[in-house]
């Protein structure tokens, strides 16, 4: 189990969106309910565990001085292997995310993981961290997603507990700055307690 | 009086920022000071435009003859990657003060998926402005659009660099301190540009 750290490190300690702060615009643009941001999360993992195992192994023979525009393209590859899966499969998942599914490329989650961490380690450490790292963004959109959701429509994955209109604003853009800014603080506080 | 429309949209209701999520983290990085936001937004101006035009035609005469849509992800990121090392060695050349002023924000801004989002709207979405039936836009129009775009960006950027000037002098709980208080920020603003909302 001594590889099991590579896992839980993504949770808290890396926690991409609340330590690292990366990957913003998905983050802010797909959490406007829980099922949305599980479904974002889920996909950014998918590429994000193949990109870092690919990158991992053919990080030995790319010259040094290519290399951003290899782990690119090795991304890029994996996103449209994702968007042709979700067409096919998910075609309604595929529509609500829209647009965001093929800016996985620029998340800079993806790339920051390929040059800090996939390069340097073997193929299972690598898996394991994008992994990891991949739960710990899936959990933090669910959590703005299941904030925004209840504020916003009185549910929570769609079964509605309180009745009659919840508070617009937190669907739309607004109401993500202001969660995630208030989810932020809340971590600041659980982090400076520990 | 179409373009009108596309300008006033892609500026105030739709603003890429606030409203599209496109963007943000060059935004929230480099907001700090105003100087430096007004030289990432002229940088983000010129090649969210220069992006557009390069794909627009890329895929208009490229990937659509070949029925090679699905490799629209792939080509425009390569594309825009290839074009800002371009533009960096050029500007370079040409107007070395231009490149004292925007070069250390090229790099960054392949990365910024306002470019890579900009220019997979323009060539997927449909559009409908003042009533007139949803159709995709010509080259002309993509261009008004991108311009439009990158010029909202600049004034979001701006507006929350000089709000942001204010925030460092004043006294924030700790736990707020950073980018909690920006962020919060950030969200009084874009209740503000709902206020655009109907207006298009």
């Amino acid at each position: 189990m001594s590889k099991w750290h590579f896992v839980t490190d993504g949770f808290i300690k890396n926690n991409p969106t609340f330590v690292l702060v990366l990957g913003m615009c998905p983050t802010l643009a797909t959490t406007t309910s829980a099922m949305n941001g599980l479904e974002m999360g889920l996909a950014t993992m998918f590429v994000l565990i193949l990109s870092n195992i690919v990158i991992s192994l053919i990080a030995p023979v790319v010259p040094d001085k290519v290399r951003i525009p290899v782990y690119i393209t090795v991304i890029a590859t994996f996103v449209t292997v994702l968007q042709l899966l979700m067409q096919a499969f998910t075609p309604a998942v595929y529509e609500t995310l829209g647009l965001f599914i093929p800016l996985i490329v620029v998340n800079c989650i993806v790339l920051g993981r390929a040059e800090g961490f996939a390069n340097k380690h073997g193929v299972v450490e690598s898996a394991l961290d994008g992994l990891g790292v991949g739960l710990g963004f899936t959990a933090s959109l669910t959590v703005i997603g299941i904030v925004r959701e209840i504020l916003g429509s009185g549910a929570v994955f769609g079964w509605k507990f309180i009745p009659g209109d919840g508070i617009l604003a937190f669907v739309m853009a607004p109401g993500a700055f202001l969660v995630l800014g208030f989810l932020m603080v809340l971590f600041n506080k659980y982090l400076a307690k520990k | 009086m179409e373009y009108f429309l596309i300008i006033i949209s892609a500026i105030f209701v739709n603003n890429i920022l606030l409203a599209q999520f496109l963007g943000i983290c060059p935004f929230l990085g480099v907001s700090n000071k105003l100087s430096t936001a007004t030289g990432m937004s002229g940088a983000v101006c010129f090649v969210i435009t220069l992006a557009t035009v390069v794909t627009y035609l890329l895929n208009q005469y490229l990937l659509v003859p070949f029925g090679l849509e699905f490799l629209q992800t792939i080509a425009f990121i390569l594309v825009i990657a290839a074009l800002v090392q371009m533009v960096e060695i050029v500007l370079k050349k040409i107007s070395p003060s231009l490149y004292q002023a925007l070069g250390i924000f090229l790099p960054l801004i392949t990365t910024n998926c306002a470019v890579l989002g900009v220019a997979i709207t323009v060539v997927t979405k449909q559009f409908a402005f003042g009533g007139a039936a949803p159709h995709m836009l010509n080259l002309a129009q993509a261009v008004v659009y991108a311009f439009a775009t990158s010029l909202g960006y600049g004034l979001a950027m701006c507006l929350f660099a000089g709000l942001r000037e204010h925030l460092a002098g004043n006294d924030v709980p700790k736990a707020f301190k950073g980018l909690p208080i920006a962020l919060i920020t950030v969200g009084i603003m874009a209740m503000a540009f709902l206020g655009f909302s109907g207006i298009v």
